[in-house]
């Protein structure tokens, strides 16, 4: 499904990607973690090429990134995100929110884009705010909104950049809750996360990442499980966040 | 001092048919409005295509807004103004010279060169400020927009232009009333606005202070109007939980 082949990324003079491969296989849910400026963040972003990068290549259901014949904007609509700071739209409802690229980027009709964006909003429990605005919700449901208009249009995967890195404690699991739903139901999923519970529970597979490196990619048994085998810069970084 | 008030000096006859003074103010006010707003409607335009273009990833594009904007602010308004009307025809293709120059009537001549000057000196400044509205905004905003497959044209219509223009209601509104008592500019090309048929009653009547003061009411009631009424739009687009509304 999504195939990164050795994807080098620079801002100027600094490397912030070196040599990025992985892939991301139909239905499977894939954790990336590691360290703050480790890179996993700008990763994710290039997947859906919201950042370029200058080397290598990332293949999403077959069509290259890295093609400059690839009409990236159609790309996109397919490639499902939800952000750190959620991003909806402010200026719009929630319903509007949940229907707008429905209707502007893949031509649905207002009724159809409704519907569905309602259907969707019942799933992830809001069905009440359909009328209210974003600056109305607290983050949690905010996010809970986001995964929705995400959903709305039917992705083929979904890319999570630390999606409950900026809500209240009180607030993560009702995101982590949608999240563990969309993974049983077989979504396939890249998440950058540091709810390592969220990694244990529904991941396939963990990826660690420390200074623009892929330094693991593992599955969860063996990461979580054989803490020993791994690299020592993977054994602080889980001594540390698994220490509570 | 010792000064006479006679207020009804504006009733009284221009000896110009049935004319009195007052009509003159009525005269110039509406040549002052019709300065300023289709001014205003010319900046108002062409500001925004520039603000929008100061801000998209084209080095060439925003190269050109950011020029536009570092000349027409430079320069003051009234060099503009004499550059406009006194130069300007004068490089023009001769026949559309002559029919500026002769044709037209001078009144006319002179409306359009200032609404252009006026438009375009305004533009530069309406620019920055849709340029900083729409900087004001979250990055993340345009990245949401991408991520859902909108193509650019759709994020700034859709998405950045809605939520920037509501945050820059209050500096436009400053612009919009600059505007209007900029407009007085005009009075120096012999365009009969409302300063320029003040100072003809001034000197038809000797009744400076009163012409200055009624001037003076006008356009103070004139800009107060027009900001309740921005105030009003303000209020009208106000979204519920995104910004809050003249200072509340």
């Amino acid at each position: 499904m999504i195939s990164i082949k050795n994807v080098s990324k620079w801002y100027g003079e600094f490397q912030v990607l070196t040599d990025c491969t992985t892939e991301v296989t139909k239905g499977e849910v894939v954790v990336v973690c590691g360290p703050s400026g480790s890179g996993k963040s700008t990763l994710i972003k290039c997947v859906n090429a919201l950042e370029p990068f200058q080397k290598g290549d990332i293949v999403v259901d077959g069509t290259s990134i890295a093609d400059p014949k690839t009409d990236l904007p159609k790309l996109r609509s397919r490639v499902g995100m939800v952000f750190q700071h959620f991003e909806l739209f402010p200026h719009l409802s929630i319903t509007e929110n949940l229907t707008i690229a429905q209707m502007k980027v893949l031509g649905r009709s207002k009724e159809e884009a409704t519907d569905k964006g309602l259907k969707l909003l019942d799933r992830v429990g809001l069905k009440a705010h359909a009328h209210k605005y974003p600056g109305q919700l607290s983050g949690g449901q905010q996010q809970r909104v986001a995964i929705a208009r995400a959903l709305a249009m039917d992705p083929i995967v979904m890319l999570f950049d630390e999606p409950t890195s900026a809500l209240d404690p009180e607030m993560v699991n009702e995101v982590l809750d949608v999240m563990v739903q969309l993974a049983q139901e077989g979504m396939t999923m890249m998440c950058v996360t540091h709810e390592m519970g969220f990694a244990r529970k529904v991941a396939n597979r963990v990826i660690f990442m420390d200074r623009g490196q892929i330094v693991e990619d593992c599955h969860k048994e063996e990461f979580f499980g054989n803490v020993d085998a791994r690299s020592d810069r993977a054994k602080q970084f889980l001594a540390k966040i698994l220490q509570h | 001092m010792d000064y006479n008030w006679d207020w009804g000096v504006f009733f009284k006859s221009t000896g110009i048919g049935q004319e009195i003074y007052l009509d003159w103010f009525v005269s110039g006010l509406g040549w002052t409005i019709a300065v300023a707003l289709i001014g205003w409607l010319i900046a108002l335009f062409l500001g925004s295509v520039l603000g929008v273009l100061r801000t998209v990833p084209n080095r060439w594009l925003s190269g050109l807004a950011t020029a536009y904007v570092e000349l027409f602010r430079n320069v003051p308004l009234l060099v503009q103004l004499f550059i406009w009307y006194f130069l300007i025809p004068d490089l023009l293709p001769e026949p559309i010279e002559m029919w500026f120059k002769q044709d037209l009537n001078p009144a006319t001549s002179a409306y359009l060169s200032v609404v252009v000057c006026l438009g375009l000196f305004t533009a530069a400044r309406v620019c920055e400020q849709v340029r900083t509205g729409i900087q004001a905004l979250p990055k993340g905003q345009a990245a949401a927009a991408y991520a859902l497959g909108f193509k650019l044209p759709q994020i700034y219509s859709q998405i950045l232009l809605p939520q920037a223009f509501r945050i820059i209601i209050p500096p436009l509104t400053s612009e919009f009333l600059n505007i209007f008592k900029n407009s007085s500019v005009a009075s120096l090309i012999g365009l009969m606005e409302l300063l320029a048929q003040t100072k003809q009653t001034a000197e038809f009547t000797a009744n400076l202070f009163e012409a200055f003061t009624l001037a003076t009411i006008i356009y103070f009631t004139l800009n107060m109007s027009l900001m309740l009424l921005m105030r009003w739009v303000e209020k009208k687009v106000a979204v519920p939980g995104l910004i809050s509304v003249g200072g509340k």
